[in-house]
């Protein structure tokens, strides 16, 4: 039985082992012992190596029975699969719960690596360990400063838990955490998932309070009934973002009904995932909007959204995107409106959306976001046309007049408000425990601009467009209606 | 080979989930008419029922908005006359014609990896090209019904529609708990197929029924 003892010693072992440590660096027992090494993870590491070769310039020893006992708890698994059963006797017999195999020549290769997957499960099972994989390319668990993989990159720290039914897309996840800030707890590649599957990752997931949300990459399901299940359990604890790819192979269905040739594989899923509370995401961008929405916004409590813009636009393509959702651009009330009028000049829209029409002076920014943000009647804000001023001041900086003219103190003012203006809408956000979102297309264009810098440091998501985060808002607004949908939680009233 | 219920016996089996069927009564021979319009108002659809007739409209087996009496036992013998022996025919049923603007499917359908589903979406005769349909596995909760019925592309169509008031949507909601009612009781289902379910005057009225079942252990 796997039980979380097993997955700590997965996630956050004492010591890791890598097996069959290679001085090739081509070689996966090269790559995964670098990148162990390479990020910081505080446990002991040590190596095999059947020639004791250095690699890395570390002692290796020829196999784990000579590892002190209780040293390691998670071995990392490179050396062919004729070997593994013998690695993972050696394992057990100096402590070691856990495995994750890299090796491939399993069932991805046809029946007879399939039947060495099976009696590899069987072994691990009679051990009392838990292997990942085989086929796999590793895991990160950054509260652990861990980084056993076989792929890059190495993620900021952050409550986001990948897992995947495809390593290549633990790093797609992965290099979009890096490029936006929004970290990760842990990620893993089940590769082949022969003793435990993404599902026995959420469920641990749920349990784990270094992660707050489950981000899947998902193929083939075999047991519908308990997939799904198992999966509203988890999503009862956390919220679970799937991204699926490939139809369940069964070809065309049998029509002797007109409901038969409707019902297909992909509505199936879909429907399922709306009813189990699942979020189901068509692409790894919004996935990962999604994921990072969930990580970093408190839950909306209702659907009216207000949109702050500083120019026209924007706020009517904003307005477009939330037609198609759940969400509702609310008319301003009175008061608010009356707020407003006070602050800015009499061109501005005087609706939602909130187009500030360019009269903002130094302090206006921030106190229509507070106002609009803190309104009862308002649920979610989302704010475009952050960082425009800092975008000339970076035309301005780099041109052949900077820093005379007066440019270099204007620059550094652009700069400043930018950045002041990004920290209030996040602190409103923060003080009314209410979403506030940012979208701007220089968090791809420019992502050193100092208002998407001044979010990512916050710990904060900046969307890459409005139509992107009013898709992510309307996915965190559905979460709520599902969990309201069970009424309240019990204990409360 | 899978059974199939005849339509009559479809909508007893199906009536007794609480599927709203109109009255309709089934005769065996023209001369039962009459008596079987008693209480009803015409104009009248007659439709030729069968253990084994599935695809009625594609075969001309549905005649309606069929005028006075003498006018609907006509059509009762043509209907009887094109009965094929392997047809199973039982009789014709008669019942008030139903009009409304809009359509929908709803059915169930047993998937082979999360069985049992159910189904509903925009139908009529263009139900397969606009393709909008939304699944959930059985069983449902009233919140899944109502959110099946927010998720349609076309979800405008359950509103105020060319002079017809919206859709009951609580009724709507009723009839997929029904059929996911019946979806986990029912023995050894194929699919349940309710088509079309048409909005009359608001309401949802199912106006054909076909259950299938999957053949029995030995059969072929």
């Amino acid at each position: 039985m796997i039980s979380n003892d097993h997955f700590r010693a997965l996630f956050d072992p004492r010591g890791i082992v890598v097996a069959g440590a290679s001085t090739h660096p081509g070689k996966f027992g090269f790559v995964a012992l670098h990148n162990i090494l390479s990020c910081g993870y505080k446990g002991e590491v040590f190596a095999t190596n059947r020639e004791r070769a250095e690699v890395l310039g570390r002692l290796t020893v020829a196999d784990l029975t000579e590892i002190p006992h209780g040293k390691a708890d998670l071995v990392f698994v490179c050396t062919p699969a004729t070997s593994n059963p013998e690695v993972l006797r050696q394992a057990a017999s100096v402590g070691i719960k856990a495995a994750f195999i890299a090796s491939a020549g399993y069932g991805e290769s046809g029946k007879a690596g399939l039947e060495l997957q099976l009696e590899l499960v069987e072994l691990a099972n009679k051990l009392d360990m838990v292997i990942v994989g085989p086929n796999g390319q590793g895991l990160v668990s950054t509260p652990s400063s861990l980084c056993a993989q076989i792929v890059a990159p190495y993620p900021p720290s952050g409550s986001i838990g990948i897992a995947s039914q495809s390593g290549n897309f633990v790093s797609s996840f992965m290099n979009l955490s890096r490029q936006s800030g929004v970290g990760i707890s842990r990620a893993i590649s089940v590769g082949n998932a022969a003793q435990v599957g993404i599902l026995d990752m959420l469920e641990y997931f749920a349990d784990d309070p270094k992660t707050s949300v489950g981000l899947v990459y998902a193929e083939g399901i075999s047991d519908g009934r308990e997939f799904a299940d198992r999966l509203e359990n988890v999503c009862r604890q956390i919220p679970v973002v799937i991204l699926k790819g490939g139809a369940s192979g069964l070809g065309a269905r049998a029509a002797a009904s007109h409901t038969g040739s409707l019902a297909t594989d992909d509505r199936v899923f879909a429907g399922l995932c709306r009813q189990v509370g699942a979020t189901r995401a068509s692409s790894v961008a919004e996935a990962f909007d999604i994921a990072a929405a969930f990580a970093t916004l408190p839950a909306p409590r209702g659907p009216r959204l207000a949109v702050v813009t500083t120019v026209g636009g924007w706020g009517v393509l904003a307005a477009d995107a939330v037609s198609n959702t759940s969400l509702e651009l609310v008319d301003l009330p009175a008061d608010l409106r009356n707020t407003l009028d006070g602050l800015l000049p009499p061109r501005w829209s005087r609706n939602n959306p909130i187009d500030l029409a360019g009269g903002e002076t130094k302090d206006t920014v921030p106190t229509v976001l507070n106002a609009v943000v803190g309104h009862e009647d308002i649920d979610a804000t989302l704010v475009l046309g952050m960082g425009i001023q800092s975008n000339q001041g970076r035309l301005e900086r780099e041109g052949p007049f900077y820093p005379d003219h007066g440019l270099e103190r204007i620059v550094a003012f652009h700069d400043r408000q930018d950045s002041r203006y990004a920290e209030v809408a996040l602190a409103a956000s923060v003080a009314a425990d209410k979403p506030v979102l940012i979208a701007s297309e220089l968090a791809i264009g420019d992502p050193n601009n100092a208002a998407v810098a001044a979010v990512r440091s916050t710990g904060h998501y900046c969307f890459a467009s409005a139509e992107r985060a009013i898709v992510a808002m309307n996915r965190l607004y559905e979460r709520t209606l599902w969990l309201d949908s069970f009424g309240p939680p019990s204990g409360e009233r | 080979m899978s059974r199939t219920l005849s339509e009559s016996d479809s909508k007893d089996l199906l009536g007794k989930y609480g599927i709203p069927f109109l009255p309709e009564v089934l005769v065996s021979q023209a001369d039962q008419v009459e008596a079987a319009l008693a209480g009803m108002t015409g104009p009248y659809a007659v439709k030729l029922c069968g253990q084994n007739i599935s695809h009625k409209s594609e075969r001309g087996l549905v005649r309606l908005g069929i005028n006075g009496v003498d006018a609907v036992k006509h059509a009762c013998q043509e209907l009887l006359d094109t009965a094929r022996p392997e047809d199973g025919a039982t009789g014709v049923l008669v019942a008030p014609m139903a009009t409304g603007l809009r359509e929908f499917i709803a059915g169930v359908s047993v998937d082979p990896i999360f069985g049992p589903t159910i189904v509903f979406g925009v139908g009529g005769v263009l139900a397969e090209a606009i393709a909008d349909v939304t699944v959930r596995l059985a069983p449902i909760r009233r919140y899944d019904a109502l959110d099946m019925l927010s998720s349609l592309r076309s979800r405008s169509l359950l509103e105020t529609f060319r002079g017809e008031p919206a859709v009951d949507l609580e009724a709507l909601a009723d009839l997929l708990c029904s059929l996911s009612d019946a979806a986990i009781s029912i023995d050894g289902l194929e699919s349940i197929d309710v088509n079309p379910v048409m909005i009359v005057n608001g309401a949802p009225v199912a106006l054909d029924a076909l259950v299938i079942f999957l053949a029995a252990d030995g059969e072929s």
